[in-house]
């Protein structure tokens, strides 16, 4: 039995020829990441079982993106926590305000993240690497405090489920859509403990963005990971952002896939997930009427340099519906330069929206936005869980850039050929 | 090892940010934690919870966020056990990394009401409704991961080693 592009990864990171779905191993991380809020719990867990070293300062990533620009004492003092931590540790990528990113964004952009790697990360949108075609998974924080120590972490081998791609996104259809239709599809647990693979010719359709978009929503399938074949275009962004060496797996051709699904990209249309949960999809034309009070464009999700410029696009000599809040949210601080140099921040602000400064803000009712009693918002960001974004009673419908910017315009779901 | 208490029953896809919302995630502190826990789908569990009572969930318990604060509000207010037809896989294995005893079986789920007195043997696997007279078994866990469990977590886990 032939192994998935994941099985090879575990396996040559666990020093083992071969791989089975179910197989228990430890392998070798290449990174282990941490943000503001799981950090503290796994630096409080890595003293008290009296570790004082990290396993390699190379290999350790600290990015406080979530309640940051600092939100009130308390979030101050646990970033004072992991900034300390980090100092301490000689931790070399530990990314101050000013430099950090949303850290799925950033670690890409920073090189930290190529083919072939093995990713630990304590937040849940770890798998956003997998579009790099690296194994990345969403861990918790005592895992990080372990991983750290020892630069090792346990796994179940899982087994996998393989989405052939074939055809091109037309329009404004974009990665976001093509994976809230294959959630909507599944089911938030359809693809529980199981790897997500990407495979097929409709692949060259699909820009870095769209790839780390849809990996990074792999775990609201309820997946291990989600992971992308490499191609030209990978490479191509590896070589831009990285000059470390990468190795590039593909799987066996008797590799074992316990379902597989054809998915046709020209068939997809602009998709949103209504409350409360990210499968519960319906196509724009299947929308309805739906008045809204607030739109959030960025997130680890949709936070990058195509994201905003599609916003930017929409935008551009329009104005946001008076009464509705548009926020925008750049990944990095290189995004935003690049937004400031391509006059997308003159198009977006002069529509009267937000442009932020990157951080995480509301795509987890954190600050920057959060909704009140009977609020709706349209997202572009990856949960809508009841009180996701705010009070119990508030609503977040997930949705493209595209989607997101057309609903700022009209105030209500739109479909952006309509506007 | 056992447990026993009584039961508060949830239904599918109960997620991290209703276990404990992203507001409170402000602190690491268990007994703060405890405090906020199942706040948004149940303001009455914190009042109403007493040690050594039982979670019983359908189907993707703790789906969502890896934040590690879930399953640790769920222990320190007093959970002895969490019985779901199954978790999600982050929650799974914070939950067992943390000692938060929890079981896969779907069959005890139907077979259990909220309020039922219920008692769970760790070492057989076995799950016993005393208030309706019925019993369950649930796959043991991996033999690695029941070492992980007696040691009381994972930082325990490897400091042995």
């Amino acid at each position: 039995m032939g192994m998935t592009i994941t099985q090879k990864i575990l396996a040559a990171h666990a020093g083992l020829d071969k791989v089975v779905p179910g197989q228990l191993i430890e392998a070798n991380l290449d990174l282990v990441l941490g943000n503001d809020i799981t950090t503290p719990v796994a630096v409080n867990e890595f003293r008290k079982t009296g570790f004082n070293k990290v396993f390699d300062t190379k290999k350790v990533a600290i990015v406080p993106d979530h309640f940051t620009p600092n939100k009130d004492i308390k979030a101050a003092e646990q970033c004072k926590l992991i900034r300390e931590f980090s100092y301490e540790m000689d931790i070399e990528n530990y990314f101050e305000i000013g430099e950090m990113g949303i850290e799925h964004c950033l670690i890409p952009e920073k090189g930290l993240a190529v083919p072939g790697d093995l990713i630990i990360g304590a937040d849940s949108h770890t798998c956003t690497y997998g579009a790099l075609g690296a194994f990345a998974t969403g861990i918790g924080s005592t895992d990080m405090a372990a991983g750290m120590a020892t630069g090792k972490a346990w796994f179940k081998v899982p087994p996998a489920i393989k989405f052939n791609l074939k055809g091109k996104l037309q329009g404004w259809v974009s990665g976001k859509d093509v994976i809230l239709h294959i959630i909507g599809m599944i089911g938030v647990d359809g693809a529980l403990y199981k790897s997500m693979e990407f495979v097929g010719e409709g692949l060259s359709s699909l820009s870095m963005d769209d790839r780390f978009t849809m990996a990074n929503m792999a775990i609201e399938a309820g997946a291990k990971n989600g992971i992308f074949l490499v191609d030209d275009k990978t490479i191509e962004y590896v070589k831009e952002h990285s000059n470390r060496e990468y190795k590039v797996y593909s799987p066996d051709a008797d590799a074992v896939y316990e379902k597989e699904y054809e998915i046709d990209l020209s068939k997809i249309r602009p998709t949103v997930a209504f409350p409360h949960l990210p499968d519960n999809t319906r196509t724009i034309d299947e929308s309805g009427d739906v008045n809204i009070d607030q739109v959030v464009i960025g997130s680890c999700t949709n936070g990058r340099i195509s994201d905003i410029r599609v916003a930017a696009k929409i935008l551009k000599g329009r104005k946001v519906k008076k009464g509705i809040r548009c926020l925008v949210f750049p990944g990095t601080q290189k995004i935003y330069l690049q937004s400031l140099e391509e006059g997308l921040v003159k198009d977006i602000v002069e529509a009267g929206a937000v442009f932020s400064t990157p951080t995480c803000g509301p795509c987890l009712g954190g600050h920057m936005g959060i909704l009140a009693k009977g609020e709706r918002a349209v997202s572009t960001t990856n949960r809508n869980f009841v009180g996701r974004m705010g009070h119990t009673e508030s609503e977040v419908y997930l949705a493209s850039p595209a989607v997101a910017a057309a609903s700022a315009i009209t105030g209500k779901i739109t479909d952006p050929d309509k506007i | 090892m056992k447990a026993k208490g009584k039961v508060f029953k949830y239904n599918d896809n109960v997620d991290t940010d209703v276990i404990i919302p992203a507001r409170h995630l402000n602190t690491s502190d268990p007994k703060e934690l405890a405090v906020h826990c199942m706040e948004d789908i149940d303001k009455d569990f914190v009042k109403k919870v007493q040690p050594g009572d039982i979670i019983v969930a359908n189907r993707n318990f703790g789906c969502g966020s890896s934040r590690e604060h879930a399953p640790i509000a769920i222990k320190a207010s007093g959970i002895s056990c969490v019985i779901a037809t199954s978790f999600a896989r982050i929650f799974y294995r914070n939950s067992v990394n943390i000692g938060l005893p929890i079981l896969e079986c779907e069959e005890a789920v139907k077979g259990i009401e909220a309020g039922d007195e219920v008692e769970v043997d760790f070492d057989t696997g076995t799950i016993t409704n005393i208030t309706k007279g019925k019993t369950f078994k649930a796959q043991p866990f991996p033999e690695f991961m029941q070492r992980i469990i007696k040691a009381e977590g994972l930082m325990n886990y490897i400091s042995e080693k």
